[in-house]
């Protein structure tokens, strides 16, 4: 963003989600975390921080999450045109493949070739996924709150094992999230 | 009208699709099988299929193929909009709300607790998909472990992690590899 005029960012934030979106099989969690190498690690649009509660505000949002984060990081890079060129470079990859597929998808769903290659690239989208949890879990610990680590460990003891429902996770994140700043604030601490 | 139709039922699907993907797929099979009769439960379960192994959300991906069978093209643009139109309008309302209260005490504590369970949410995505790469959706067993899966995921990981390699790159080649497999030594 620095030094680039408002096209170039348009126009770098439109073909960044083109190809996020065009590569990333499986759910929303998935397209987060290519997100996340992209916008920070990458090209440092955003921070890690920033990421996180986008993604949660995305979660916790009506529609597809893929699409809420891009509308969140559009907003934030480029007002709104970074929104518009980010939801439009997310929808038109999945548009173009499913037009395609819905004409020939007899053929595509039982070609064996198609699904090993997709069973190949399963494999590599657990690697990423597991890559990015690596670094922000290392930077969850790194904070020295024993409060924030039990957070994690038990929203994933929660979601993992036994399926609770995603948004009471998010909720019981941000309650006691918001009952820490206030037991910090009675004791001066904050 | 067959555009208003498809417009309005994709409208709901995305209004009420909180969560994302696997909960939008009971919405759309509601919508399109039960009460517009515009796709078979056969045709629809093909539709999730395809839609899991294609890139993109499933809303979308289900927006445009069920356009497209009912009304061409210009059937799909409307349904896919209908779907993204709720997005468009609340979290754009949501990024302003962020942006300008992020300072906020109140909002720093909340998201400083919702943070590590975000990090647990993406983490617990990643283990499922690596359980099905690894055990192919069966039972967790010994005999059941997918080698060439383990040891795709393995290289994949080491590539990302010590070589700091592209993300999609690694993603290719590993479907490249697991085809090169197949395709020379019957392998899979």
């Amino acid at each position: 963003m620095r030094s680039l005029s408002k096209r170039q960012t348009l126009l770098k934030l439109f073909v960044s989600n083109l190809y996020i979106s065009a590569f990333t099989f499986g759910g929303g969690f998935v397209i987060v975390t290519f997100m996340k190498r992209k916008f920070v690690d990458q090209l440092q649009w955003l921070e890690e921080n920033e990421m996180l509660d986008m993604t949660a505000l995305a979660q916790s949002s009506p529609g597809a999450i893929a699409v809420n984060a891009s509308i969140l990081v559009g907003w934030r890079v480029a007002g709104f045109w970074g929104m518009v060129v980010g939801v439009l470079g997310t929808i038109i990859p999945p548009m173009v493949v499913l037009s395609i597929v819905s004409i020939i998808y007899n053929a595509f769903i039982t070609n064996p070739y198609v699904a090993v290659t997709l069973k190949g690239m399963q494999a590599g989208v657990a690697a990423v996924i597991l890559d990015v949890v690596f670094g922000l879990g290392a930077n969850v610990v790194k904070q020295r709150n024993a409060l924030l680590v039990l957070i994690m460990v038990l929203a994933f003891i929660a979601t993992y094992f036994f399926n609770v429902n995603v948004i009471y996770i998010i909720l019981a994140g941000a309650l006691v999230g918001l009952l820490m700043e206030y037991a910090g604030k009675k004791k001066g601490a904050a | 009208m067959i555009y208003l139709k498809l417009f309005l039922c994709f409208l709901q699907v995305g209004l009420f699709s909180v969560g994302g993907g696997y909960v939008a797929i009971p919405l759309i099979q509601n919508q399109v099988v039960v009460l517009n009769h515009w796709l078979t439960m056969s045709e629809f379960t093909d539709l999730v299929t395809i839609a899991e192994m294609t890139p993109g959300p499933i809303a979308i991906n289900s927006a445009t193929f069920v356009g497209i069978r009912i009304a061409g093209f210009p059937g799909a643009l409307v349904a896919t909009f209908g779907c993204i139109l709720p997005s468009c309008i609340i979290v754009s309302i949501l990024s302003y709300i962020y942006t300008r209260y992020k300072s906020m005490s109140a909002l720093q504590g909340v998201l400083s607790g919702l943070r590590p369970a975000v990090v647990a949410l993406i983490a617990s995505a990643g283990l499922s998909i690596l359980q099905l790469v690894v055990f192919a959706g069966r039972d967790i067993e010994l005999g059941n472990v997918q080698w060439i899966g383990v040891g795709l995921f393995l290289s994949a990981f080491l590539l990302l992690r010590r070589l700091k390699w592209n993300p999609i790159l690694v993603m290719s080649l590993c479907g490249a590899v697991s085809l090169a497999l197949y395709a020379a030594l019957g392998i899979s």
